[in-house]
Order: structure tokens, then C-alpha cells, then sequence
């Protein structure tokens, strides 16, 4: 089966600034949920970016449905960018603030040619405020003022959905709402992806979340995929110490499990990276002396997952970070498995 | 200061109306209808010279006295404000309307298109636009009112370009604008149709600027006698009356109305500014 | 409606001093165009020295509002309409505009939300520091003032260096613990931390909640840390307080409100906190919270309560201790001895 977005050994530079590294991966046309995991600076906003097609790889290629982005026709363009929709962070910035909502929910509508009136448009955007659980006569006619930041967000995911895409990468779209309402809109997303299909990429850095909606995960480090697999696996049974660093941090009402106050590893300074060997080795707890010389390439360990850690030594290698691999085999199971625990 | 005023009007506009705002627009309210009506009541004729008995005081047949060359004052007052109101106003208009196109364009576009504008409009800031003037005035043969506004026009517009220019690339850093082109909007319509309209508020501020600036270099021209001297204009009416030496032989009713009225008619454009700019910008008023 | 008489305040002041913040019937109200917002509504608790209180509660339940009345820093349209703030047995709400400013920084210090924005972004780090201390202490020769703020960027585990770049040139839990370093230069007796964590990563917030809580077992202050996150208030606080439009619903040591919550309020909070050893449907609390200018008669939290039966509509609950150390503000005490059982009530349209 042909995968609905593949990244082909995408690297992305910035003069001599790696974002990203030399990645694979390809979202299975099936309506998968991925989560894209990091700190600030661990390349995950690049790779949301690459994957909307708003900026380009340095190196390697990305293909939707088959076809190579970079030498689409501009009709294949158009499609592509009617199928591929974004949510964004910031539920404040995204509205014109001289018009009402309406207008940016209309706008697609027309553009891509699903409605020509008002009129033929109205049902359609109905439908989609409904699906959110927002109620159109609360919010049509109004202006992005008069709303809540949790309606605006919303609005925001009934607007990717209004054109019935087939993937939504969505980069952190709870992270500026209010605490209350971020489980009720995830929720809501993942619904979008149950009931409509559509797949989607979430880019979080909240684990908790990313565990509760997604089936599989990548957790970049400075611009390397670290650990990636079913969530299950790495965010239940974390083997990289990024990954299992990140899972320790998840502050849970469990009082077992209490941080204490003991003095942690310093996070490194802005735009600090190591020139040679494992970006994380300034970190680690268990760096070994191998880790300060040599970047760890990737293994496989088990069937779900994949890792860059020296640390591994029995799993096969995984040259280019092929995190399809990965997926694949997950998606292969559960297909045969014909449905996972919920 | 400030009247929150529920009107339904769009945009949550009624609650930011303030009375800075009100009171600005009040005045040039005021003088626009008196500038309109006026003419109506009192006959031009009047206003010319030689019509009526000259260096009157006020008080009788003449409620605002006669000048040395027989013009009726109140006659003149009505019938000189909208001509002066007139120039302010083309000025105006052409300059900012000039300024925002270009700056518009600028901002959108980049490039070297912005690189020729911004070098054009950041090089003229920089000339003494009065000097200019005079040397243009200078040199027209015919000049009317219309010329003297297109004159002035040609050096208002570089504030209004800078001020939109750096508008317009802000806003384009946005959130919607971003949003917009994934709804499939091209980079024409997305210049129109989304940073237009919040480009609108810093235009019609600019307007209101561009005109005082205008209204000022029109009637300092004119006072210097560049203007166009058989109209009937404020300005002209300073320089008549500094011909005819009126502060020194007492003939207050002849230069004190001029400047009531200019003064007048700047505060009422500065009230109307400093409370659009509150209108434009609700942060700066209190949110009820 | 205000309860008169005192309601409880002192938690547990056995131990040799007093509560070294006592908070006595503190009502905060906004003055909107709708109305008087009580959004502080006849609250009372205690710190004792050293201790941490973590305060939770929804957007609008009133919880910024408590903290920044804590300083006196309400500004309008709110205003403090009644209670006393102790500060060490002084009430900050009847001190001199020239006394209280004295005890802000020295004797309490907030950490407010959103603090890297409460950085000057035109000024070295050094300069703003030197400014808090030299408000106080106008006498500290530079030689002092290197020194001290060598030692305060050191303790909460900044290089000292820092000191000389601006705000810009940190990351944001940097920045974060540069205000942190601020807030306790004169070594306050307590620390009012507003979100202090909101919008850094999740390893990020866990230094910086742990440099807070060296710094304040360093000091010996009490904390007040401010938030709607309950696993990480669950983390980090000894005392637990939940905030519910404007009211403390219940407030108890960490251990029984997390173990066995009595307040329907906070046991949906707990419930709502989705965890990673199973999947199941994210869901908050159905419902919102009453608007603070039209609360309904009784208890605020009856629209919303699986549990509410017809008392609660009409009856506003009071404060009762349930255990030592422990008050709810909920009718089915003391007929009850734990929270029954709760099935959340089917969606509510928001």
C-alpha cells in the first residue's frame, strides 16, 4: 500500500545548523496517529513543516500519495494542499481579527471548490463546528474576540476538517488553551481520526497525551530521532535515557513516585551542541566513553521500536533512521490483529 | 476621558468610541456644516472686494466687521473655509492614497520593488518639503486651488508609505496570514483580503495627519503670497491682511477670525487622531 | 453572601510559631460592567513556616486573583473588598503604601505568571537584580552586590555568568529561574509562585519546580504554588488547596487529598488527569464554571456535582474539618466519612 506521506532520508540544514537529521518515515495511508515528541530545538516544528510542505528538505525527498512534492504539477500542488491540513499552536494569532469567524471557515470552502454560496457552504460548516462540539449558534457571526481560547481552537480543528483532508498535522494544538479543556479536544481529534479516517500527526511535548491518542511515536532529540515506535513501547518501556528522562519528568499525582528535589542533569546552554558523538552524551547517565566519540547510528530492538543509543548493541542496525520500518510492522500486526486495546 | 458609548456597530466598534474621539470629530463636524450651509445664507458677492464699506468693526450690518479692500469678514470666513477645507482634503486624499498604494506594494512584495520605493520615500522624508514648495509655487504661472493641492500632495505621501510598509510586514508574520494561504488564498487576494483590512486603521490615521500636515503647508504658502491670490482662502486672507499692515493699524476682526478658524480646524484634526487612536488600538482604552 | 464569624483558618499550628502566613476571610471582588465578580470568595488558610501549599483550581476559579491579592498587587477594576492577610502577624491589607512596599521583595516575593516577560528586555540581568536588592538595601556596595548575585544565580543553578547577558540570550526555564532568583534576593518568608512552569517542556518545569523547592527549603520560606496542573502540584506541595469559583472547596495534607479526596470537585480533578499505563477516553470535568458574576444559590460546583442532591442548591456549604488538618466545604460531610463512590454525569453542553 502506497503511504499517504513519505520522508526519504529528509535532512534539513540552516547553514551549519542541522534542524534535522537524516530521516525516514512514511504515515501509512490508513488512518494512522503519530506523535512527534521533543523539547524546544529538538526539530519537531521543522518536521511538521516539512510534512505541510511549507519548507523543503536540504536533502532527500518527500513524496504524497506517490509523487514527489518538489515536482508536482500545480493542480497535483492544490490537491495536495487541500489534503494535507495544519492546526497550529497559538489560537490567537490564527484569526483575522477584522473579520468574524465565518470567514476563515468559508474561505477554504470557496477556494477549494467545495461550495460556491454561503448558502451551499452553511450545512457543511455546520456539520463540522458540530463535530468539535461547538454549537453554530454560539459561534458563527461572532468575532474571534468574543470567544474563548478553547472555542477558537476548536474552530481552528473544525476548519482543518471542514475539507475533509487525509492528514492533519497538528503542533501543539492544546498547549495554549486552557488546562481544562485540553482533554476534551484531543479527544475530539482523535474522534476526527476514528470516525472520519483521517490520520494525523500530533507534535507535542507532552507525553501523557501523546500516549492517550497516538498509536506510534518519535521522540527527536536535537534534530535525531532518539527512540520511535508503538507508544506503548517507548513511552510504557522507554530505553533511550532522552526518552526515559522524558517519561520520568511526566509530573503524575502519584506519590510513589515523587521527584524530590535532588539536583538533575543541567540542560545544556542554548544552541549547545557536541560536534562529535552522541548529541545527548552531555546528559547521560550512563554515558559511556564510546558516546562521546561516535553518534550512535540506529537499531532495531524489538519489532516496535527503534533506537539511536550505544547502548544497544544486539539490535539489528537501521541505516537512515527508517522509522517506516518500524510502523510498517506494527500496522501489519494490528491489521491482522483487527483491533487494538483502547 | 473616556465614554463607552453601546452602539451596534461592527467589530465591538461601540464600546471603544471615546470622547476624545467624539469631541474631535464634533469640531470638524461643526466647521464641515458651516462650510456647507454657509455659502447658502450668505452671498459671496459679499466677500469680494469692494462690496461693502471697508475697515468696519464688527457690530451691526458686519457681525464680523469689514477689511481694508471692502470684503464683508463673516462673507469671507464662509466662503474661504470650505476652499481651504477643499485643498486639505484632495491633498489628503492623493497622499495617502498615493502613500498606501506604495506602501502596500512595498511591504507585499519585497524585494527590489520595495528596495526603489523605500529609497524613494525615505529620501524625499528627508528633503525640506516647505523649500520645495516655495520653489514650486514659485514657479507656476496658474496657480488655483486644485494646483496648490496636487503640489502639496506630491511630498505628503512618504509618511503614509513607511508607516503602511511597516504595517503591512508585520502583519504579514501573523498567524492568519499563514492560515490563509492554506485555505487557498493567492498572494494578491491575501493582500487585499486579509492585511488590508487591518492596514485600514493606520490609513485613515494617516489621513488625518497628511491633511493637517497639508492644511499647514497650503495656508503657510499662501500666507507667503504663493497661494492662489484671487481665491478666497484662509491662508490668502492672513496675506491680505499682512499686506494691508492690519496688526499695526488695529484691524483685529480682519487676521483674528483666519486663525480662530485654522486653530479650529486643528484641533479638531488632532482630537480626532489621538481618539482614532484609541478606537484603532483597544488595548490602549480601559476594557469594560 | 459572606459567612461572618471566622471560618477555619489555622491548619495544624502546633510547633513552636504561629502560621507565618494566615490568610483570614479574604474576599476579592471585580467591579465589571455585569456586576460585582466575587472572584475570591471568603477564603481562609494558613501556612506555617516551610511549608508548601499548592493551590488548583480551573481558569476563572479565582486562583491568579488569590495570588496576586496575597501582595496587595490587585489592581483595578478588582479590588480586595474585606479579610486580613498576615504576614507574620502583620495584616499586609491595613499597611502604609510605603510599609507595604517595604515587605514586598523583603518579606514576600511573587513569582509571577508568565514571568519571562517580567524581564526588562533592554536591560543585563545584573542591572535588574542590583534594582531589586537596591530598592531595599540602597547601603550594598558593588563589591556586596557582585557577590550575592554570584550566590543567588548559583543557587538556583544558574552560572553566575549569566548575569551579564539580557533576557533574550536565555532559554525560557533559564529565565524562568532568573525571576526565581529575584524573588527570593532578599530572602522572603514566603514565595508566591503564580504557573510558574506554564509553557516550558516538561524536563524543563521538573528543574525548575526542584530548583524552587531547594531554594525554599534553603531559605526556610513558605510557598504558595499556584496552578491547574494536579500531578505536578501533587509533585511538589505538602498542603493541597482546590479552588472552585472563588471558594476553597478543600484543602488537606497531599497525601489524603490525592489518596482519599473528600470533595467531588477534587476527586473529577484527580480523575480527569490522564496517565500512561492505560488508554482510555480523555475527558475533563462536562460542564463550566459558573460565571464569578451570577453564582448560583448554594453551592457553587451543584450544576456540575454527580453527587448533588437538593440541599446543595439551596444550602451554601461551609467549611468543616473532616479529619485533623483536613477541611472540605461539601453537605455530604459529616453524614459521610470518604467520598462515595462517583460516575461522571452524562456531557453537558459546554
Amino acid at each position: 500500500m502506497t503511504p499517504l506521506i513519505e520522508l526519504r532520508g529528509v535532512k534539513r540544514t540552516y547553514g551549519a545548523f542541522t534542524a534535522l537529521d537524516t530521516l525516514s518515515l512514511s504515515v501509512p495511508d490508513r488512518a494512522a496517529t503519530i506523535a512527534i515528541a521533543g523539547e524546544s530545538g529538538s526539530g519537531k516544528t521543522t518536521l511538521a513543516r516539512i510534512l505541510l510542505g511549507f519548507i523543503e528538505p536540504t536533502e532527500g525527498q518527500v513524496f504524497y500519495r506517490g509523487k514527489d512534492i518538489a515536482t508536482m504539477s500545480a493542480a497535483e500542488k492544490f490537491t495536495f494542499r487541500r489534503e494535507v491540513q495544519p492546526i497550529f499552536q497559538d489560537p490567537f494569532d490564527v484569526f483575522n481579527p477584522f473579520y468574524r469567524i465565518d470567514h476563515v471557515l468559508e474561505m477554504p470552502l470557496y477556494r477549494f471548490g467545495l461550495a460556491k454560496t454561503r448558502a451551499e457552504a452553511r450545512p457543511l460548516i455546520e456539520d463540522a463546528l458540530s463535530r468539535v462540539g461547538l454549537r453554530p449558534q454560539d459561534t458563527l457571526g461572532r468575532f474571534p474576540h468574543e470567544l474563548s481560547g478553547g472555542q477558537r481552537q476548536r474552530i481552528m480543528v473544525a476548519r482543518a476538517v471542514l475539507l475533509r483532508p487525509r492528514l492533519i498535522v497538528a503542533d501543539e494544538p492544546v498547549s495554549m488553551v486552557d488546562a481544562s479543556l485540553r482533554a476534551t479536544i484531543l479527544d475530539e481529534i482523535r474522534d476526527l481520526n476514528r470516525t472520519l479516517g483521517i490520520a494525523f500527526v500530533y507534535i507535542t511535548h507532552d507525553l501523557t497525551t501523546a500516549f492517550q491518542i497516538c498509536d506510534d511515536i518519535v521522540v527527536l532529540y536535537q534534530g535525531k530521532v532518539a527512540e520511535a515506535g508503538a507508544v506503548e513501547c517507548v513511552i510504557g518501556a522507554p530505553r533511550h535515557p532522552y526518552s526515559q528522562l522524558l517519561v520520568s519528568s511526566i509530573p503524575l499525582p502519584d506519590l510513589s513516585r515523587r521527584w524530590g528535589d535532588d539536583e538533575m542533569q543541567a540542560a545544556p546552554e542554548q544552541g549547545d551542541r557536541p560536534s562529535a558523538g552522541c548529541r545527548f552524551a552531555p546528559r547521560c547517565p550512563h554515558a559511556m566513553d564510546q558516546c562521546w566519540r561516535v553518534d550512535p547510528a540506529h537499531t532495531r530492538p524489538d519489532p516496535d521500536r527503534l533506537i539511536a543509543c550505544h547502548l544497544d548493541r544486539e539490535g539489528a542496525k537501521l541505516p537512515g533512521a527508517d522509522i517506516a520500518q518500524v510502523f510498517q510492522s506494527r500496522n501489519n500486526a494490528a491489521q491482522s490483529m483487527k483491533g487494538t486495546a483502547t | 476621558m473616556t465614554i463607552a458609548l453601546k452602539t451596534r456597530l461592527p467589530g465591538g466598534l461601540g464600546s471603544r468610541l471615546g470622547g476624545t474621539l467624539i469631541a474631535g470629530l464634533s469640531i470638524l463636524g461643526v466647521i464641515a456644516f458651516f462650510s456647507i450651509i454657509g455659502p447658502f445664507f450668505v452671498d459671496e458677492v459679499l466677500a469680494q472686494v469692494g462690496s461693502v464699506r471697508p475697515r468696519q468693526p464688527p457690530g451691526g450690518d458686519f457681525p464680523l466687521g469689514s477689511d481694508a479692500q471692502g470684503r464683508d469678514m463673516l462673507a469671507l470666513m464662509v466662503h474661504a473655509t470650505p476652499n481651504t477645507l477643499k485643498m486639505g482634503l484632495i491633498a489628503g486624499v492623493i497622499g495617502v492614497g498615493l502613500g498606501s498604494i506604495l506602501g502596500l506594494i512595498a511591504g507585499q512584495f519585497g524585494g527590489w520593488i520595495d528596495a526603489v520605493i523605500s529609497v524613494i520615500s525615505d529620501s524625499l522624508m528627508t528633503v525640506p518639503a516647505i523649500a520645495i514648495l516655495v520653489v514650486i509655487a514659485g514657479n507656476i504661472e496658474e496657480m488655483s486651488t486644485s494646483v496648490m493641492a496636487v503640489v502639496v500632495a506630491s511630498l505628503s505621501w512618504m509618511f503614509t508609505t513607511r508607516t503602511v510598509r511597516a504595517q503591512v510586514l508585520s502583519i504579514r508574520e501573523r498567524g492568519y496570514i499563514e492560515v490563509a494561504r492554506v485555505n487557498g488564498e493567492g498572494p494578491l487576494e491575501i493582500l487585499f483580503r486579509e492585511v488590508m483590512p487591518n492596514v485600514m486603521p493606520y490609513i485613515v490615521a494617516s489621513f488625518v495627519g497628511t491633511s493637517s500636515a497639508a492644511i499647514l503647508a497650503i495656508i503657510g504658502l499662501e500666507a507667503l503670497g504663493l497661494g492662489a491670490q484671487n481665491e478666497m482662502t484662509l491662508g490668502n486672507t492672513i496675506y491680505w491682511a499682512q499686506q494691508s499692515s492690519a496688526v499695526l493699524r488695529g484691524f483685529w476682526w480682519w487676521w483674528a477670525p483666519p486663525i480662530v478658524v485654522i486653530a479650529m480646524i486643528f484641533v479638531g484634526l488632532f482630537l480626532t487622531s489621538v481618539g482614532f487612536d484609541r478606537f484603532a488600538n483597544p488595548r490602549l482604552g480601559r476594557r469594560a | 453572601m459572606s459567612v461572618s464569624g471566622k471560618s477555619v483558618s489555622g491548619l495544624n499550628v502546633s510547633g513552636t510559631s504561629g502560621p507565618i502566613l494566615d490568610v483570614q476571610n479574604l474576599d476579592v471582588v471585580y467591579d465589571t460592567v455585569s456586576g460585582p465578580a466575587r472572584a475570591v470568595n471568603n477564603v481562609s488558610f494558613a501556612l506555617r513556616p516551610g511549608e508548601r501549599l499548592g493551590l488548583i483550581g480551573e481558569s476563572g476559579s479565582g486562583k491568579t486573583t488569590m495570588g496576586t491579592a496575597l501582595m496587595r498587587l490587585t489592581r483595578a477594576p478588582g479590588r480586595i473588598a474585606g479579610g486580613r492577610v498576615l504576614l507574620d502577624g502583620t495584616d499586609l491589607l491595613t499597611l502604609s503604601p510605603r510599609a507595604l512596599r517595604a515587605t514586598r521583595l523583603r518579606d514576600i516575593a511573587l513569582v509571577p505568571q508568565g514571568a519571562m516577560s517580567a524581564l526588562n528586555p533592554v536591560m543585563r540581568l545584573r542591572r535588574q537584580i542590583e534594582d531589586a536588592i537596591l530598592a531595599h538595601e540602597p547601603r550594598t556596595t558593588q563589591a556586596q552586590l557582585r557577590d550575592r548575585i554570584a550566590q543567588l544565580l548559583t543557587r538556583v543553578g544558574l552560572n553566575p555568568a549569566v548575569a551579564d547577558r539580557y533576557p533574550h540570550e536565555l532559554s525560557g526555564g533559564m529565565k524562568q529561574r532568573a525571576v526565581m532568583a529575584i524573588a527570593t534576593s532578599l530572602a522572603p518568608k514566603v514565595i508566591v509562585a503564580d504557573e510558574p512552569t506554564s509553557a516550558l517542556d516538561v524536563v524543563v518545569q521538573r528543574q525548575v519546580m526542584q530548583t524552587l523547592g531547594r531554594l525554599q527549603a534553603g531559605l526556610g520560606a513558605a510557598v504558595v504554588l499556584i496552578g491547574h496542573d494536579m500531578g505536578l502540584i501533587a509533585q511538589f506541595a505538602d498542603t493541597v488547596g482546590v479552588m472552585y469559583a472563588g471558594r476553597l472547596v478543600e484543602l488537606g495534607p497531599v497525601a489524603a487529598m490525592i489518596g482519599s479526596p473528600r470533595h467531588p470537585y477534587t476527586r473529577l480533578l484527580i480523575d480527569s488527569l490522564p496517565g500512561i499505563d492505560v488508554k482510555r477516553r480523555l475527558a475533563g470535568i462536562p460542564g463550566l464554571p459558573p460565571p464569578l458574576v451570577k453564582l448560583p444559590v448554594g453551592c457553587p460546583f451543584a450544576p456540575r456535582c454527580p453527587l448533588a442532591h437538593d440541599r446543595c442548591r439551596v444550602d451554601l456549604p461551609l467549611s468543616q474539618e473532616v479529619a485533623p488538618g483536613h477541611v472540605v466545604a461539601c453537605h455530604l460531610y459529616p453524614d459521610n466519612a470518604t467520598l462515595p463512590p462517583l460516575t461522571i454525569k452524562a456531557e453537558v453542553q459546554p
